[in-house]
């Protein structure tokens, strides 16, 4: 199997006056095609820092992230909103659902991004695959946190992507509703055969992947350290 | 592995824009018809004054042989002028012979200064004398003694129709009161009413004698001229000859292209009041649109996530900008369509034509487009922050602060809106020197805005009262915390105040200017006209009922011949020659006396020449006669001192140097002269005097009028008191107009305060939940947002009105000559109105947040 992410050196600092902080240090690992992997780590670890540069939604300070074969560092914000577009499916952990969009407007934005056609057949059906067939022309406020997580993943999964970043899916939701959201999302995840990369700071959902990165401190701890920290 | 990828070169999706714009937009309706709403007002006034002025032009057109009534009218000064082309043509010809004299009514014994008509013939050709009643205009021709009187004359008197007047030495009956008339000039009527007498009456009244002033117009009609004539052709052909004779003409098309100019210029000075509206209006929109991205942003992000482009993304709010922008356009059309028809009412007093009403499409086009494209141009600056939105903001909630390069495309559109507003005020004003100071100064009332809003924002920070209750500190915190309104509204509700401010002390500097002269020991009458033989009585009547003379000056009205022996004739033969034709053109009016008096002073040379040089050179010089001429009159006409100036005093030269020249205080109400004569020169000559003096009541001038008039009716009296009654009225018909046309901005001002504050609600809305989620009463969060409202109200209020006091100075130090003093009542009128509408407006939007659930509010309006 080919690798799907690259990830090499990556550093993140953040410069304010003489000031630097650096939040990832010197981070290197691969995810092959089809996959499951989670990134935990406690708060202020560089989770979603990392996240936010594997999905080209930030630029490193130093380092590389090749996409799907595609070196993201080397190309413009609107390359790589082209590169999200075509490759990448997000799940937010406030779900970022356009507010002003009904449910199946949501879930077609991708795809009309994409200048598909039949979209909307296609967003019914994703929005019946989630259970959401009868809210279809309710807006985000109209619906619960669970319903708007559920569109969510329908919209990820609309333009059938290569890889799906997951920011704590389930962080904003109580346990039962979140338990159904990590259902649907591996599920769909197993039925499109999507690599699935998950932030979260739940070890018991993160169990659930093939691999695990443990951050701290912006680092990957080596498996010593992380058995380390288990025990203790 | 490292795969090259591009971008397919996709051209924007528009379809997919527009859908996602009209999404986005369902809403937000409303409050995008609220940003755009500001706009409205303004564009309603340049629509309406625009097809206005249309109207108007091609009613002038329409009706431009009765603005004239004649195909031609020649006029000079000089009774025996002749124009022989015009003779030989089969024609008809009117005479009419005008001067200023004073009229007396024997009804009430009172007596006025008026510009006597005696007219011979039928004129007007084309159109009538408008008079009321209507008839009167034929039957006061029926050879006997009648006149028509100006209306405002017939009120003044409280005499009527069938009444008498006195002219010289006959006495006429009031056939009717004269509405208007083609030969009378609007305006000039106000200072000297116009009275008609039949011609043949004019010897009988004694008026004219030598050396009266009276001016002789003829006015031609043609019968059948040849085919390839053409009036105007003529007149240029025989321009030269024409001036040399001192003749002036004027054609059909001349008065025509001169009453358009006129109103031209005035429609373009009401466009400039109409743009500052409309200006006013941009910057609510600009402010209105900047919260509104603001509040975008994340949904920008979200949609940059998802692979939305930059464009993409700014495609889709400029397109909602530009819609909602359109349908305010095309209201403010239909808005200003309508008040296009108030507009002849409003305006009735100047204007020369009936005025009809017509939809004006050029005027409706031309307004719809401006509105799309100020709103577009003043949206994009906020709107350009769209092609920034980082995505990450999904992620982390904020836009990341850090240091970000200046954004090109920012200062480009300030580049082209500097070009707009210098453009537009350019197509106005049509100088771009005055279109640049135009831009400047509004530039600078915008900058002197914003640097109070920032200067009170540091302020506020840097000095903040700890100490005071919770209620004060939370208010007064909002001036200057994130999200803060105090920017936009110090800039939009000041602005606005500034200009109806400074409108109104304008509007006072001008009639204290007015009242200024009529003070206590300012002259305040002036008889003129005055015989050299009538002179000792005229003064021995004034020394007997105690009135001072003030000024008595001798007048010797002459022409200039030539200026170091090049004349008249060689200034229009040789163009190399730089000289200007209109000294030579004019009638001089001259003084002779050895002194300067109170409102003059010496700028160079001397008036005489000095005596303490040698036997020889007194002898040498002693012919020469000094003149002195205004400074600025000798700089215009570039002449220089010791320049030899040759005079033909009624028909004796007399040849002069340039001695000196004078500064002259022109406003002072007493007789001014561009040329002094020294003395022992001009005695001889034809004269009449002038004599000045001070009374101290209507009462006391009328009498004496009466008692001078009565025995001397060749003199004429000009009682200033009656002028400055006139000049008030004609204030208040200006102020009325420019009032009409603050309106605008007024409304403009309130529209952008009520957009600013409705938008400033949901800056603060989040909060006011919160603050009430934790516990804080109804009561509390009334108070902060009443106070920060106040704050916000006093401030935008006190920075506008401070901004209009230093324009007010500005203007009255640098255009009027004069001191400003502000008069504080206004001030306190003003800053109460504006500071309690803020209040009242923010309190109203606010009462939802107070009065229902915290939770329903957070649900219905975040999103």
């Amino acid at each position: 199997m080919s690798n799907i992410l690259e990830v090499s050196n990556l550093t993140k600092t953040y410069s304010s006056g003489s000031k630097s902080l650096t939040v990832l240090s010197d981070i290197s690992f691969t995810i092959q095609s089809g996959d499951k992997l989670s990134i935990v780590g406690s708060s202020g670890s560089g989770k979603t820092t990392l996240l936010g540069l594997c999905a080209g939604l930030d630029r490193a300070t130093s380092g590389s992230v090749i996409l799907n074969g595609i070196s993201l560092d080397k190309l413009n914000e609107d390359e790589r909103a082209y590169v999200r577009n075509q490759h990448v499916g997000f799940v937010f952990q406030n779900f970022q659902l356009l507010p002003t969009l009904t449910a199946v407007e949501n879930i077609m934005v991708p795809m009309e991004l994409r200048r598909e056609k039949g979209i909307r057949k296609k967003a019914l059906e994703l929005l019946d695959r989630v259970g959401l067939a009868e809210r279809h022309d309710h807006y985000p406020t109209q619906l619960s946190g669970g319903e708007q997580q559920r569109i969510s993943i329908a919209r990820a999964f609309s333009n059938n992507p290569q890889i799906l970043f997951a920011d704590e899916p389930t962080g904003n939701l109580d346990e039962e509703t979140s338990e159904k959201i990590e259902h649907l999302l591996f599920e769909l995840n197993r039925e499109s055969g999507t690599t699935l990369v998950l932030v979260t700071h739940d070890l018991d959902l993160a169990k659930k992947t093939d691999r695990i990165i443990k951050l701290k401190g912006g680092m990957v701890l080596h498996p010593s350290d992380q058995l380390a920290t288990e025990n203790g | 592995m490292d795969k090259k990828i591009s971008i397919p070169n996709q051209k924007v999706a528009w379809q997919w824009v527009f859908l996602m714009a009209w999404r986005d937009a369902r809403k937000s309706r409303s409050r995008l018809f609220l940003f755009i709403s500001s706009i409205v007002i303004g564009i309603a006034a340049l629509v309406a004054i625009n097809s206005f002025s249309d109207n108007l032009q091609s009613d002038i057109n329409s009706q431009a042989n009765e603005l004239l009534g004649a195909d031609l009218e020649l006029a000079s000064n000089d009774s025996s002028f002749r124009y022989p082309v015009i003779e030989e043509m089969s024609h008809e010809v009117s005479y009419e012979n005008s001067f200023a004299s004073m009229i007396f009514f024997p009804k009430n014994q009172e007596s006025r200064l008026v510009d006597v008509r005696a007219l011979e013939g039928a004129f007007p050709y084309y159109g009538k004398i408008e008079t009321e009643p209507a008839d009167a205009e034929a039957t006061f021709r029926d050879g006997t003694r009648k006149a028509l009187v100006d209306q405002s004359v017939l009120v003044q008197y409280n005499v009527g129709i069938g009444d008498s007047i006195r002219i010289g030495r006959v006495l006429f009956k009031i056939e009717g009161s004269l509405i208007s008339s083609p030969s009378q000039s609007i305006g000039a009527t106000l200072v000297t009413p116009a009275v008609y007498i039949p011609m043949a009456y004019l010897k009988e009244t004694e008026l004219i004698q030598k050396g009266s002033r009276v001016y002789y117009r003829r006015f031609y009609k043609f019968n059948d001229p040849p085919a390839d004539f053409n009036i105007d052709d003529q007149i240029r052909t025989d321009s030269d000859s024409l001036r040399a004779a001192r003749i002036s003409s004027e054609t059909i098309r001349e008065r025509k292209e001169e009453t358009g100019d006129t109103f031209e210029d005035l429609a373009d000075f009401l466009n400039l009041v109409a743009f500052v509206a409309l200006l006013l209006g941009c910057v609510g929109v600009a402010s209105a649109v900047h919260i509104y991205i603001k509040e975008k942003i994340r949904l920008v992000a979200i949609l940059r996530c998802l692979g939305a482009s930059g464009r993409d993304a700014f495609y889709i709010y400029l397109s909602q900008i530009g819609a909602i922008g359109l349908i305010g356009s095309i209201l403010g059309a239909i808005v200003g369509t309508f008040i296009q028809t108030v507009l002849p009412r409003v305006f009735a007093d100047f204007l020369p034509v009936d005025v009809t009403f017509s939809l004006s499409w050029p005027s409706i086009l031309g307004g719809v487009l401006t509105g799309l494209f100020v709103s577009i141009l003043f949206a994009l600056s906020p709107l350009i922050a769209v092609r920034r939105a980082s995505p990450l903001i999904t992620l982390r909630g904020i836009q990341e602060s850090g240091k970000r390069k200046i954004d090109k495309a920012q200062w480009l559109i300030y580049g082209f809106i500097f070009l707009f507003i210098v453009g537009f005020a350019f197509i106005q004003i049509g100088s771009i020197r005055d279109s640049l100071i135009f831009t400047l100064f509004i530039g600078l009332a915008f900058g002197f805005l914003a640097g109070i809003a920032k200067i009170i924002m540091w302020l506020v920070k840097r000095f903040f009262p700890d100490s005071w209750s919770y209620v004060w500190r939370q208010s007064l915190a909002n001036l200057h915390r994130p999200n803060n309104q105090t920017l936009v509204l110090i800039s939009s509700i000041g602005l606005g105040t500034a200009l109806i401010t400074t409108l109104y002390f304008i509007q006072a500097l001008l009639i204290n200017e007015v009242e200024i002269t009529t003070n206590n020991d300012r002259p305040n009458l002036m008889i003129f006209d005055i015989q050299s033989h009538q002179v000792d009585a005229i003064n021995t009547k004034a020394t007997e009922r105690g009135l001072p003379i003030l000024q008595s000056v001798p007048i010797v009205t002459m022409r200039l011949s030539s200026v170091n022996g090049i004349t008249y004739k060689q200034v229009l033969e040789d163009t190399s020659i730089n000289m200007r034709g209109g000294m030579f053109r004019r009638e001089w009016r001259v003084t002779y006396r050895d002194s300067i008096i109170a409102s003059e002073e010496l700028t160079s040379g001397t008036l005489k020449m000095l005596e303490s040089r040698s036997e020889e050179l007194n002898e040498k010089y002693k012919d020469i006669v000094l003149v002195s001429l205004e400074e600025d009159y000798v700089e215009r006409n570039n002449l220089k001192l010791m320049d030899t100036l040759v005079w033909d005093v009624q028909g004796v030269p007399i040849t002069t140097q340039l001695g000196s020249t004078r500064k002259i205080d022109w406003q002072m109400v007493q007789t001014n002269f561009l040329a002094l004569f020294p003395t022992e020169v001009l005695e001889q000559a034809p004269q009449f005097h002038v004599l000045i003096t001070r009374v101290k009541s209507t009462e006391e001038g009328a009498l004496f009028q009466r008692d001078i008039v009565k025995e001397f009716p060749n003199v004429s009296v000009i009682d200033v008191g009656l002028i400055l009654n006139t000049i008030d009225d004609i204030l208040d018909k200006i102020a009325f107009v420019i009032r009409f046309m603050a309106l605008f901005s007024i409304i403009t001002g309130l529209l952008v305060l009520i957009s600013s504050v409705i938008l400033s609600k949901f800056q603060r809305i989040k909060e006011s939940v919160l603050l009430r989620t934790m516990g804080g009463s109804r009561k509390q969060i009334l108070s902060i947002n009443s106070l920060e409202y106040f704050f916000l109200g006093s401030l935008a209020s006190l920075s506008g009105i401070l901004l209009a006091m230093l324009g007010s100075w500005g203007l009255a130090y640098y255009s009027f000559n004069s001191t400003f003093v502000p008069n504080i009542l206004p001030i306190i009128t003003v800053y109460l109105i504006i500071t309690c509408l803020t209040i009242i407006i923010g309190l109203f939007n606010s009462r939802g947040i107070i009065s229902k659930p915290p939770l329903e509010v957070l649900r219905n309006e975040i999103q």
